[in-house]
């Protein structure tokens, strides 16, 4: 034994002395394990330039790891149906209509990628919206209080609301399913009991966070530089943040994109933002609501992202043994996910207080909570946790609010949309679970 | 034997522990040296889980005396023991499946530029450590969820160094692998031991014990039962010694029937 360790010890810091040590002792290892390297031989390299690109893009498709693929096609597909039964869908001004409308259930969907990253369920979300803009009218109609003050409480209410649900998930035990369900039923019938016989309160919209998230309000007063300035400063901080990373990966030596990848990125994410620019200056412009929306959008991406608090969720999602032992605060993260949920609810009620300028009985009831958690999963983001981006908000909310605002123009019933939007859920479903065993078939999870 | 240094980095004293009526430990007696491959040995319920779990902290000790580089220590909390610079990689190794290689080294321990993960640097040194270790992974940036079970393993024996520890426990590292693994993760303990780390490693595969190990720590019923260095033990003395051959239904009555043609 002494000789072996020896041998090891004199030369470890060669390759050589580490391939003695393995004759001598492992001698059933094969030899091709001498040469430090950190590469498989069976990596499938990915090929520079488009073709390879094409064949990554095959292999994943393969593979299951369908993105956002199925969002693209169901865009497609919904709006060429739409287009042809009613021509007025594709024009501006009902574009522009879609992107107003879905910023309100796209900011619960926001809160529920958070829980679907976890693996676990919110069904409050629609309530808690609804008992956010209740509780804000009180607040600024009943109390006459300042509405930026009234819209921070109601945000912190919603926090209160959904910590209290992830504090019964975390430290009791209770299924997330059960709790969130029970909060369902409670903060709905809270907002009835607040809003009383009279089942309305209008809230002033001259001024305050309705005005500016009302139908009339747009970024920078419809100024047409304004749209275009936005879809500039997207474009422009992704390719500096892109050019930026590859330098430094450059710089400390780990693969990075090539040039050639960051400017294809870069180019697709400028003709969408700019197209989308023009078509919406072509109406009335960007609407506050949805800069607020997309806004929210990028810091919760950067969070979950590149923080540390992200990579805790995340983990947290992929194995909760493993984020134990790692020393993660498992409870916490998820009270402080089940708060993030419950903000997002509130400021989505916000938005529909913006939207009808008042706290109705049906604010966030119906089918609210179903379309944004089929926003979340139509996006990409997988209901058995750890898998998803936020940025499945904004692509699932543009097939739900085509779908919704399509049906409308065709005067459909609302029987026919519940079934419709039912039958969507479900497919969206169907779709992750699918994607899920072809991953794990593939070896991807 | 070469020991490395002559005091144990790690070493226990008399250690005892109890679970209710169940006497777990007995005065068990436990050196690892730096440089030094201790293989503990033993069969199911011997106790050899319970003594990891003493010096990782899970459970705290009863009686007897944990020492750390020659100084009396206690370990009341995996924290404890993780400030010492024990690192565990338990067998149910306890990766995030959906993490990247270099998500999973760092869980926990992320470095940060400005508040913000620094993904380049982590990267940086998560090759630099894996082409140390001759670690062969498709791809760090590679889900662990794509990984064979030898390759996670090794991540997971990757990612306890991350903290730079002093003493490495491995609980029954190879017991799912297949041979090539195997060898693997063996060649993976030798280089742990050539970067000077104590390593404790628990098995039941005789062949990787002797394969590897400067030392056979052998438990038996929550007790010592002997300790031999590898080179000059044979494969039947440590298999007598973990089963207490020596003393059995069979020797016992060898041992009467020598007694009584004595009389």
């Amino acid at each position: 034994m002494s000789d072996t360790s020896k041998t090891v010890k004199d030369d470890s810091a060669g390759t050589e002395g580490v391939v003695k040590g393995q004759k001598t002792v492992a001698p059933a290892d094969d030899p091709t394990a001498a040469p430090v390297t950190v590469v498989d031989p069976r990596l499938l390299i990915r090929e520079e330039g488009l073709k390879g690109y094409l064949t990554e893009f095959k292999r994943k498709i393969k593979g299951g790891e369908l993105g956002s693929l199925p969002v693209f096609v169901g865009l497609i597909v919904i709006w060429t149906i739409f287009q042809l039964q009613n021509d007025r869908f594709l024009s501006a001004g009902n574009l522009s209509d879609i992107s107003y409308f879905l910023s309100a259930t796209g900011m619960l969907a926001i809160g529920l990628v958070f829980v679907l990253l976890l693996g676990e369920i919110d069904l409050s979300v629609g309530s808690v919206s609804g008992l956010a803009s209740t509780v804000f009218a009180v607040f600024v109609v009943t109390h006459g209080m300042n509405s930026w003050l009234a819209l921070i409480l109601t945000i912190i209410t919603g926090i209160g609301i959904g910590a209290l649900h992830g504090w019964f998930f975390a430290k009791i035990g209770v299924p997330a399913f059960v709790v969130t369900l029970a909060g369902f039923l409670g903060w709905n019938g809270l907002m009835l009991w607040l809003l009383g016989s009279s089942g309305t309160i209008n809230i002033p919209d001259d001024k305050g966070p309705v005005q500016l998230l009302g139908q009339g309000s747009f970024f920078m007063d419809q100024a047409i530089v304004g749209a275009y300035i936005l879809a500039g400063l997207g474009v422009a901080s992704m390719a500096v943040g892109s050019f930026g990373e590859q330098r430094r990966r450059r710089a400390a030596g780990v693969p990075y994109r090539p040039t050639s990848e960051i400017l294809l990125r870069v180019g697709a994410l400028a003709v969408a933002s700019f197209v989308a620019a023009a078509v919406l200056n072509n109406a009335r412009g960007v609407s506050n609501a949805l800069v607020i929306f997309l806004a929210c959008l990028v810091i919760v991406d950067f969070v979950l992202r590149r923080t540390p608090y992200g990579r805790k969720v995340f983990a947290v999602g992929g194995g909760i043994e493993a984020a134990r032992r790692a020393g993660i605060n498992v409870p916490l993260i998820r009270i402080t996910v089940f708060g993030i949920s419950g903000m997002f609810a509130a400021i989505g009620g916000m938005f529909f207080a913006g939207q009808t300028a008042s706290a109705t009985l049906n604010a966030g009831g119906g089918n609210t909570l179903m379309l944004a958690i089929a926003a979340a999963v139509i996006g990409g983001t997988s209901l058995f946790g750890g898998r998803g981006s936020v940025w499945s908000a904004l692509l699932g909310m543009l097939v739900i609010q085509s779908i919704q605002n399509g049906l409308d123009l065709l005067n459909m019933n609302t029987s026919i949309q519940y079934m419709i939007t039912g039958a969507v859920l479900l497919g969206a479903v169907v779709i992750d679970s699918v994607s899920r065993k072809s991953q794990k078939a593939a070896g991807r999870a | 034997m070469v020991h490395v240094s002559a005091t144990p980095v790690l070493a226990l004293r008399g250690v005892s522990k109890r679970f209710g009526a169940v006497q777990a430990l007995t005065d068990v007696e436990l050196e690892v040296h730096a440089g030094e491959v201790v293989a503990l040995v033993g069969d199911n319920g011997a106790g050899k889980s319970t003594l990891v779990k003493t010096i990782a902290g899970v459970h705290p000790i009863d009686e007897g005396v944990i020492e750390w580089d020659g100084n009396p220590v206690s370990i009341n909390k995996p924290h404890d023991a993780q400030g010492l610079g024990v690192a565990t990689v338990y067998q149910d190794l306890a990766l995030c499946d959906n993490l990247d290689v270099v998500g999973n080294l760092y869980l926990g321990r992320e470095l940060l530029r400005r508040g913000v993960i620094d993904e380049v640097s982590m990267e940086k040194n998560a090759r630099e450590l894996l082409s140390t270790l001759s670690i062969r992974i498709p791809s760090v940036r590679i889900p662990i969820a794509s990984l064979s079970g030898g390759q996670r393993q090794v991540v997971a024996i990757a990612r306890s160094l991350i903290g730079d520890p002093k003493v490495v426990i491995l609980d029954e590292p190879t017991a799912a692998l297949g041979v090539e693994q195997t060898a693997q993760v063996l060649d993976l303990v030798e280089r742990l031991r050539d970067r000077n780390l104590g390593v404790i490693l628990i098995s039941h595969n005789m062949a990787d014990v002797k394969a590897v190990a400067d030392t056979v720590a052998v438990l038996r019923l929550g007790k010592n039962n002997g300790s031999f260095p590898v080179k000059d033990t044979s494969h039947e003395e440590i298999i007598a010694a973990i089963t207490g051959a020596t003393e059995n239904a069979v020797t016992r009555r060898a041992g009467r029937r020598t007694t009584e043609a004595a009389k």
